[in-house]
This record gives structure tokens, C-alpha cells and sequence, in this order.
């Protein structure tokens, strides 16, 4: 089961800093981020590779995204 | 399906590198341009000073130079809404903490008064050779520090809420219902009233480009800001908290685009003197843009990408730009508010009763780890 962060509803820069502290607490391994808009979807991209992470899948969810972020 | 392929190329760009830059260099150019076709000085396309302007042009304060209803922050929301809904990105949403949204737009505006111009105004102002944007910028960058500071500790506006389309569209029908006044009660020659309307016979609000030339070039700007993100506070914070320096390229992309275009237009005058619409007290200049950087920063952008969220149905993107209309009739109606003889009589005042607001938001409202 990967780590969830949910940030729906939240604006920037929020998903960013909630993704990466949950990156710096699991270090490795699998989370689904859920975020609304399109610029969060983005930025959580832009920050995961940023960290080394993989955007391994993104899938609509509800009115916004489901993010899957992975490092091996 | 090639309609989808070719969004998803234009989504794509946008979100590269090269994509911030064109949008920063677009800015950089238009800027200038419109300056040279009759804005004010070094205000090409300043958010905060057109916001006021409106403010002036619709009586909410009383300052005789400065009203004019600026077509260019009209467009930037009808541009924003156009590529919101090209892309299918239209999303209204509500609800995540308004009234503290609408303070922080007050504060904001009262700090780049001070200063006199917002975060887009000081890369123009350095890049017209104006060396006291040097230090308004320190104090942007200093103030968008001390948010990081209170984003660190567990600063969070809270969640918003899907809406009613209605919701979202409010904003781009406000901006439509001042174009559909500005066209009813234009400007007569000379004429200081048309209508409901207030103009300024002199100074900068008596300055402008023609309405047809800002309302085409703002609607380009919004459509490829609400495409690129672009955004001036989010480019230092993000480059100060996360080390990710994407949106800074597009505002440096700006400020050399724009240099180059005042070094062509001959409007590249190097000092800290005489400076268009500037004074020179630094310590003020400073002081006023960090409580600007620090409110914008708290509120989650610029005001120009307040301005294009707004656009894209963030209703609450739109009460930070109400925030900021009202922060301008205080600042002028109270005094607040610096002109090129410097700062205004309680603008002092104002900007420590800021700096203490915005460190109560950031302090108090904290997400419980």
C-alpha cells in the first residue's frame, strides 16, 4: 500500500511542501498524492523529480488528479 | 485526436523551461512597449499600480493623479478565463479562508504603494535603470523569506471547496461590467468626470497607451500566464524553499527581455534620482516590499497571479484582488500611500500595523502536525 498525501483543496505551494516532507519521511518506496488543479499536479511533478522520485502514474480522480510518485 | 495531441504539446511547453522564459520574455517586451505608447513611467504593466488606478477611476479614493480605469488588469482575468477554459482548466473553487486573503490583499497593496509598484513594476523599474528597485527588491525578497519561514513552520490557508461555475465566473463578469463602464463613459479631453467615472487630467493616471492596444496585450499576457503559472513571488519562494528555480527563469527572462527593450526604446535612464513615479528614501523602499513580499507570499502569489487564478475560478484569488482595491482607497484616502516626494504621512504606521497582521496570520494559522 503506497503512503497517501492528500492535498486536495489546497493551494500552492502546500501539495509541494506536504509531498516532500512525506519524500523525506518514507525515503523510498511508493505515494499517491491527490491534488485539484493542474498547476499543483505540476508542481508535485516538478518537486518529486526534483528529489529523484518517478511520476509513475497520474489518473483523474473525483475533479482533480490521483498522482503516483515511486522511488525504487 | 489531433486536437488532443496538439493541447497536450502546448500543455507540455508551458511547462518547460523555455515555456516560463517565453512568457517572461513576452512580458518583458510588452511592458516597454506599452510604456512607449503612452503608460506611465516604468509602469508598463504594473499590477498593483493599475489596481489603484482603478480604485481611483471608480471614487473608492479621491487622488486626483492616479485614476484611470487600467484595461490592462481587465485582461489579464479575460485572458487567464480564455485559457482556462481552451484547456479545460476552468475550476471554481471557494472557500479556503477569504477574509484573511482579503487582509493580506489590503496589506499588500499598502506595502507596494510604499514602494510604489509591485513585484513586476520592480524588475521593470530595475530594468529602466532605476537603482532604487534594487532595494524594494531586497525587501520583496526578504519578505517572501520570512513567509517561507511561517510556510515551514505549518502555515496553511486550508482547504477550498469546488463551487457553482457561477462562483468562478464572478470575477471575469466584474471585469467585463468596468469594460462595459470604461466604453459607456470614456474619457473626455481635459474632462476630470465622465459619467461614473473619475480620469485624471495629469500625472501618471492621465498617462496611458490606447485602450484597444493594453486590452489586446493584457488578454495575450493572462492567456500565457494562466498557461505558464507564471508567477514573481512564487519564483523567489520557490527558489528559496524548495531550490527550485523554474518560475525564477520567467521573471528573469523579463527583466532582460525589458532592459533590452528600454535600451532600444531609449528609455534605460541609470540612477536612484528622478525616477519615474519613484522615491528615494531605502529604508522605505525596502520596508514597504517586504511587507508586500510577505502578504503575497502568505496568500499564495503575486497579484498578477492572483489575477490570472482569479481568472481560472478561484474565487478566492478573486477576494485577494478586492483586498488589494480596498487596501488602495485606504492608502490613498489615509495618507499611506509614497509619491515621488516620498512617503505618505502615516505610510510609516501602516507598515508596521502590516508587518504585525501578517506575522498574526502566519503564526496563528497553522496546521496541526
Amino acid at each position: 500500500m503506497p503512503e497517501t498525501v492528500d492535498a486536495s483543496g489546497l493551494s500552492c505551494p502546500q501539495p509541494v511542501i506536504m509531498t516532500l516532507n512525506k519524500i523525506k519521511e518514507v525515503d523510498k518506496g511508493e505515494i499517491e498524492v491527490f491534488v485539484d488543479t493542474d498547476t499543483s499536479k505540476e508542481n508535485v511533478s516538478r518537486a518529486a523529480q526534483s528529489q529523484g522520485w518517478d511520476v509513475a502514474e497520474i489518473t483523474k480522480s473525483g475533479t482533480g488528479y490521483r498522482m503516483l510518485i515511486k522511488k525504487e | 485526436m489531433n486536437r488532443e495531441v496538439s493541447i497536450g504539446h502546448m500543455k507540455s511547453f508551458f511547462g518547460t523551461r523555455w515555456g516560463i522564459i517565453s512568457v517572461g520574455a513576452v512580458i518583458g517586451v510588452l511592458a516597454p512597449v506599452l510604456q512607449k505608447l503612452g503608460n506611465p513611467g516604468n509602469m508598463g504593466v504594473c499590477v498593483a499600480c493599475f489596481q489603484r488606478d482603478i480604485a481611483g477611476a471608480l471614487g473608492l479614493h479621491r487622488a486626483g493623479v492616479v485614476q484611470y480605469l487600467r484595461p490592462e488588469i481587465i485582461g489579464f482575468v479575460l485572458g487567464s478565463l480564455i485559457a482556462a477554459y481552451c484547456f479545460r482548466e476552468f475550476r471554481p473553487r471557494a472557500g479556503s479562508a477569504p477574509i484573511v486573503r482579503f487582509v493580506l490583499g489590503a496589506f499588500a497593496m499598502i506595502g507596494a504603494l510604499v514602494f510604489l509598484g509591485c513585484p513586476w513594476r520592480a524588475m521593470l523599474r530595475l530594468s529602466a535603470g532605476d537603482g532604487n528597485a534594487i532595494v524594494g527588491l531586497i525587501g520583496l525578497i526578504v519578505g517572501i523569506w520570512l513567509g517561507t519561514r511561517f510556510l515551514k513552520a505549518g502555515y496553511d490557508l486550508g482547504r477550498s471547496n469546488k463551487t457553482y461555475a457561477s462562483v468562478g465566473w464572478l470575477m471575469p463578469l466584474i471585469m467585463l461590467g468596468l469594460l462595459a463602464l470604461l466604453f459607456v463613459f470614456p474619457q473626455a479631453k481635459g474632462e476630470a468626470r465622465s459619467g461614473v467615472l473619475f480620469y485624471s487630467t495629469k500625472g501618471p493616471g492621465a498617462m496611458h497607451a490606447p485602450v484597444a492596444v493594453s486590452l489586446i496585450a493584457a488578454i495575450a499576457i493572462g492567456f500565457l500566464a494562466q498557461r505558464s503559472r507564471f508567477c514573481t513571488m512564487g519564483a523567489i519562494r520557490d527558489l528559496v524553499l524548495f531550490r527550485i528555480p523554474h518560475l525564477f527563469y520567467g521573471v528573469l527572462a523579463l527583466a532582460v527581455f525589458a532592459f533590452v527593450m528600454n535600451l532600444i526604446l531609449g528609455q534605460f535612464h541609470p540612477g536612484f534620482a528622478k525616477q519615474p513615479v519613484a522615491h528615494t528614501m531605502h529604508a522605505w523602499n525596502f520596508a514597504g516590499m517586504v511587507l508586500a513580499g510577505l502578504a503575497f507570499c502568505l496568500a499564495g502569489g503575486c497579484p498578477g497571479r492572483q489575477l490570472f487564478l482569479a481568472g481560472e475560478g478561484d474565487g478566492d484569488a478573486a477576494v485577494f484582488f478586492l483586498g488589494m482595491i480596498v487596501g488602495a482607497a485606504f492608502a490613498h484616502n489615509f495618507a499611506l500611500a509614497s509619491s515621488p516626494k516620498g512617503i505618505g504621512a502615516h505610510g510609516v504606521a501602516a507598515v508596521i500595523i502590516g508587518l504585525l497582521v501578517c506575522s498574526f496570520v502566519g503564526l496563528t494559522m497553522r496546521r496541526k502536525a
